[in-house]
This record gives structure tokens, sequence and C-alpha cells, in this order.
């Protein structure tokens, strides 16, 4: 059987870090075997360290030296300035736009721009995919909560000229709101929040009164504590006709994850490789979503 | 400004009509629905009556059909849509663009509301719904503070609905998974956030813990009010500290803003709380037409009466109720 091998992606960063780790991190992509880069500030528009225009010579550079650059959207959108800065990046003309939340889909498909939708932006059906299409739509990311089986399904209608993507390892986005929890677990109000995020690279973690690593604190946004992997499941996600798969940073050995990743899109015999990324993740897998469970779920072989 | 309340079943329907609401919104009794509990919502024949109720008196009802159905489910969600036409609801409360879709293709004259499943918060994301489905109002997100309402509304192509009182979501709604992360079932996919089938009470030689599928949401004391297992109103350990480091056992109640939400446009004011009693629906219904009248007819001088916010609070989640993210400070 020949099986078609599926690109590898970077997701845009989730946490707040500092420049310097920002600049080597893509130092570091530009060299991986991953094909396409995600940019931007998706959670936190007070997170300006790397401004818009940094990341559009990021793009550039990154762009030169082979990678498809995407410039992500920020997810949710509160105040005015942030629907102003979305406008600018949805007119941008040097790279296609992730959107990630439908405000933006609205700018582009105006603006006449095709464009990728981001896992929080929500198809769950056919139909929904095929009216994104006729707008433009160019490739979606599956939304984390749907499982292999409305994978199968979706792929079956899937509009011609677009490609799917599954969110394939990072802690699991799962919420975002107007309070930023990072400041609340400092006692402080988000306008006064002393960028405590810059603190935790990986996210803050959040225990049950058990000592049960249960979700991270990421600003306004929250994760799972454990990181959601489909390493197992690659085969299976070939077979369906999946295009690209997404690797979301972490702080840590995501440059080490993306190379397991390499190596397993291009051979069959996973275990071994699945060991070896388990001691690279910060609190331990989860892969419910993908088999119709609870996302902290953790299946070793589902497919078998 | 129209006020919208919640109805579960037919008595909590006349509970909200006789106090005084202009509408009551309502679910069928499945998974088309973001309130699909165990013993709530509609059947064709409840729903029946219902409709004729509320006619009567020249009330409006409004049909959620606001989850998200993936492709194996679909049929449900356009039967549920047919279902609510044929018996001539005043509006469709929807979220998903394939239902909007079919609902604009099928029924073209049927009036939609955007539900606050859909998650839009800029006059841009209105604007998507606005042109392609022909939306006549938009419900927003319980994430914005009133400045950033007001600015939305002065750029909205289509009128604003606002949540005034009731259990608050302190995750923007439509893209919350915290529920399918812990038991499988999200708000989107199912129609229920911290299902009672996944909810255990343990009685413990020091209390009670409240556990979701396991997880352990909160630890009570001896003679301590244990509260429903809601995940994001748990306590937890960050650093050091053992708090409600998401929220606090609390509800919305915006009776103080009242005025403001007037002055700035706002349209409609839903109450949540299909999932409550009629008693729940008759004392909330009345007391937020009683004060939505006297704002109307006092303007500026309005102030929330005493009384009113005592029976709020009666029936608020911890007694406790806020201004959540209409206030800044809260964020």
């Amino acid at each position: 059987m020949s099986m078609h091998t599926m690109k590898l992606s970077i997701g845009p960063i989730q946490y707040f870090w500092e420049r310097q780790q920002v600049l080597d991190f893509y130092q570091q992509a530009a060299s991986s075997p991953a094909e396409i880069i995600y940019l931007g500030e998706v959670i936190c528009s007070k997170r300006r360290l790397v401004k818009p225009q940094d990341w559009i010579a990021i793009g550039k550079e990154l762009r030169q030296g082979g990678k498809e650059v995407i410039l992500s959207s920020l997810t949710l959108l509160e105040a005015a300035s942030e629907t102003g800065a979305l406008k600018k990046l949805c007119s941008n003309d040097d790279f296609m736009v992730e959107a990630n939340d439908i405000s933006a889909v609205q700018l582009l498909s105006a603006n006449g721009k095709d464009f990728v939708t981001g896992p929080s932006v929500n198809i769950y059906n056919q139909r929904s995919l095929q009216l994104l299409a006729d707008k433009g739509l160019k490739r979606w990311v599956l939304p984390v909560e749907l499982g292999l089986e409305t994978l199968a399904d979706m792929q079956a209608a899937r509009p011609a000229g677009v490609e799917t993507e599954v969110f394939a390892l990072g802690r699991l986005p799962l919420a975002y709101s107007a309070r930023c929890y990072t400041a609340r677990s400092h006692n402080l109000p988000k306008d006064n929040c002393q960028f405590k995020c810059i603190d935790y690279p990986d996210g803050r973690m959040l225990k049950t009164r058990e000592e049960q690593e249960f979700l991270i604190l990421n600003g306004t946004q929250t994760q799972s504590a454990l990181t959601h992997q489909v390493l197992e499941e690659i085969p299976q996600l070939a077979a369906l006709g999946v295009d690209v798969l997404r690797i979301s940073p972490q702080a840590n050995n995501t440059m080490e994850i993306i190379e397991i990743f390499n190596n397993a899109r291009k051979t069959p015999n996973m275990n071994p490789l699945s060991d070896e990324l388990l001691k690279l993740l910060p609190a331990g897998a989860c892969n419910g979503y993908l088999v119709g469970k609870a996302g902290l779920d953790y299946e070793v072989n589902p497919a078998a | 400004m129209e006020l919208v309340c919640p109805a579960g079943n037919l008595p909590s329907l006349k509970a909200a009509v006789d106090n005084g609401a202009d509408a009551v919104y309502v679910g069928f009794k499945d998974d088309t629905n973001a309130r699909h509990f165990t013993g709530l919502n509609f059947t064709e024949r409840s729903f029946e009556k219902a409709i004729n109720y509320a006619h009567d008196k020249g009330r409006k009802v409004f049909v959620a059909i606001n989850t998200f159905p993936q492709p194996n489910g679909f049929k449900r969600w356009k039967a549920a849509v047919d279902r609510a036409a044929d018996f001539g609801v005043d509006a469709l409360i929807l979220a998903d663009i394939g239902v909007l879709d079919y609902a604009r293709e099928r029924w073209p004259e049927m009036r939609l509301h955007l539900s606050v499943q859909a998650s839009v918060t800029s006059a841009e994301g209105i604007g998507f719904y606005h042109q392609n489905f022909g939306i006549r109002r938009v419900v927003l997100p319980r994430v914005l503070s009133v400045r950033q309402v007001a600015h939305v509304i002065s750029e909205s192509p289509v009128p604003v609905e606002v949540f005034g009182f009731g259990s608050l979501c302190v995750m923007v709604e439509g893209r919350c998974l915290l529920s399918s992360y812990a038991t499988g079932r999200s708000p989107n996919t199912y129609g229920a956030c911290s299902p009672a089938s996944h909810v255990r009470w343990e009685e413990t030689k020091d209390g009670t813990n409240t556990r979701l599928n396991g997880v352990l949401i909160d630890h009570y004391a001896e003679g301590e009010k244990a509260g429903y297992p809601t995940l994001c109103k748990g306590r937890f350990q960050v650093g050091e500290n053992t708090f409600y480091a998401i929220e606090e056992p609390t509800s919305l109640n915006t009776l103080s803003l009242l005025p403001e939400l007037r002055n700035i446009g706002v349209s409609a004011i839903k109450v949540e709380g299909r999932q409550r009693s009629p008693a729940y629906v008759a004392q909330v219904t009345a007391v937020m037409r009683a004060a939505i009248d006297d704002c109307l007819l006092k303007a500026d001088s309005y102030q929330p009466k005493a009384q009113w916010m005592q029976e709020l609070a009666e029936v608020s989640e911890g007694s406790q109720t806020t201004l959540g993210a209409y206030h800044r400070p809260w964020q």
C-alpha cells in the first residue's frame, strides 16, 4: 500500500515567551523537517515582546528557507483595538492567515483572500465546511474535541481543494475567557497583570485537591495539563487522507518531538517512538478525544 | 428592552408568561439544544400547548437549536428546525454554520437569532452571520465589558441581546471544551456541561467530595454546603493556594447596570436557566420585569430595590451575585 506522507506543521506559540526564546525557537524550526509554520500571538493582545512587523520578518526568513508560513489571528476578540489589529492582519499581502475566530473569516473573505481556520473555529459538519470552502477556505483544523469517526465522515465529503489538518501534539486548547487566570492566581486583575505569564513558558499548573494535574492556566486561555498526542494513530490518519499534522510548541523538546513525528510518518512501527515521545512531555499524555472518549483519557494503541 | 426568559417545561413557560416575559425560549427533548438534561424540555405535544399558551397572551416563543451537529447527527438538527418552523415559532436561536445555512435555505422567511454558542464578540463576526444567513438578532457571550458591548452595538448590523441574570459561564460560550475534556460530553457536542451522569457525591470521614468522571472538583468540610460540581466553579490548587481558581459559585446579576444597558442600545435582556424550576422562572421574571419597567420609566434616577436584590440572591448559585465581565475589575 502506498500511503501518502502527511506534512508537519508547527502551530502558533500559545505561551508568553521571552523575545529571545521566540527568535531561537524559529531559528531551530527553520532547519526542522516541518513544512508549515504558523506565526503570531493567538491568546492575549497585551503580549507584545514580538510585534506584528517582527512576525512578518520572521515569516519572510522562514519562507526563504523553504517553509510555508501562515499568520495566525487572535482567538478571542474583545477590545476595539484588537479588531483594528485583526483588520490589518487580514489585509496583509505577504502571507495567508489562519482565522481563529469567525471575524477573521469575514474580513478575509471580504478581502477576497484564501484562508485557513484554526481549531477554535467550529466546523463540526460537512455543511459548515462546504460553506467556508465557498468563502475561500483552503485548510481547516479539526476541532480538538472531535474524533476519528467524525473525521472519517468529514473526509468522505470534503470539498475539492481543502486540506485537513489535525492537532497532533500539544496541550489541548480548551477554553478562552475575559478573565486572566494567571493574573488571578497571583491575586492580580487583568488590567494590572504584571505580565506574570512570562514566568510560565508552559503555562501554570492547576491541580485538583488530591494533586491530580488537571488543567493549565495560560493567561485568558485554559489548556489540558496532559499533552494530547496522536502518534499511534498516524497510519489511520494517513489512510483517512489527512494532509497535515500540527505540533503545538512547548517550552522544551519541541524539535525532538518534530523529529519523532517525522520518523513516525515514514515508518509503520510506532511503539519505540511512542516511548521516546512520552519522556519529552511535561506532564504525561492523553488521546481520548480521538477515540470518542473524555479528552483526558489515554488509550495505548487505540487503533489495535 | 425585551425580556427573554427560559423555560424547560410547560409550568415554567406559564410562569414566565404570567410574570411578564416578552418572549420565552425553549428547547426540544434531545441534544439539539444546550440544556440537554434528563426530564427537561419539550415533546411535540407539550410544545404545541406551550406555543398556544404564549401566543394567546401575545408573547413570543423562541426555540434554541444551538449545539453543533456532527455528520452522523445532522438529520436530527434539520428535523428540529423543521418542527419548530412548522409550529410557527417566532424565532430560531441557532449557532452552527451548517444549521443556519439549512434553516435559511429551507425557511427563508423564518426569523433567525444567533445563539451565544456561536461565540461572536465583534461586529465583523456578526456581519458574517448577517450577510450569509440574514440573522436578525445576536446574543453576545458573557466576556465583554459594558464599554465593549456598547462598541459592538454601535457597529452591529443587527440588534443585540445580552445576558441579564443567571448562572455565569466565565469562558466564551461555544468554544469551551472543559466539560468534554473531563467527561467526553460538552455543550457543543452533547448540549450539557458537567453532565449529571458523570457526577459523584462521596461522603468522606471529614466531609463531602464532589467528582466529575472521577476528577475531584471540590471538597466540602462538615457543615459546609456542598454545591453541584460545575467544572469551572470548583476549588483547585495553583502554586501554594487552594481556591476558586476559575470562578466562585455565583450568578450574574445586572440589575444595577440596567440604565447603562438601556443607554448603550441593548435590545433584549436574557435570563439564563432552562434547567431551573418554575418557581425560579416566576421569581426572576417578576423581578426583571419590575426592574426593566422601572428603569424605562425613571431613566437615570433608577435604583435597584433592595427587595429585588434579595429575591435574586435567593435563587443564585451560592447565594452570591456578580457583574461578571461587564465590570472590568472582575476580569
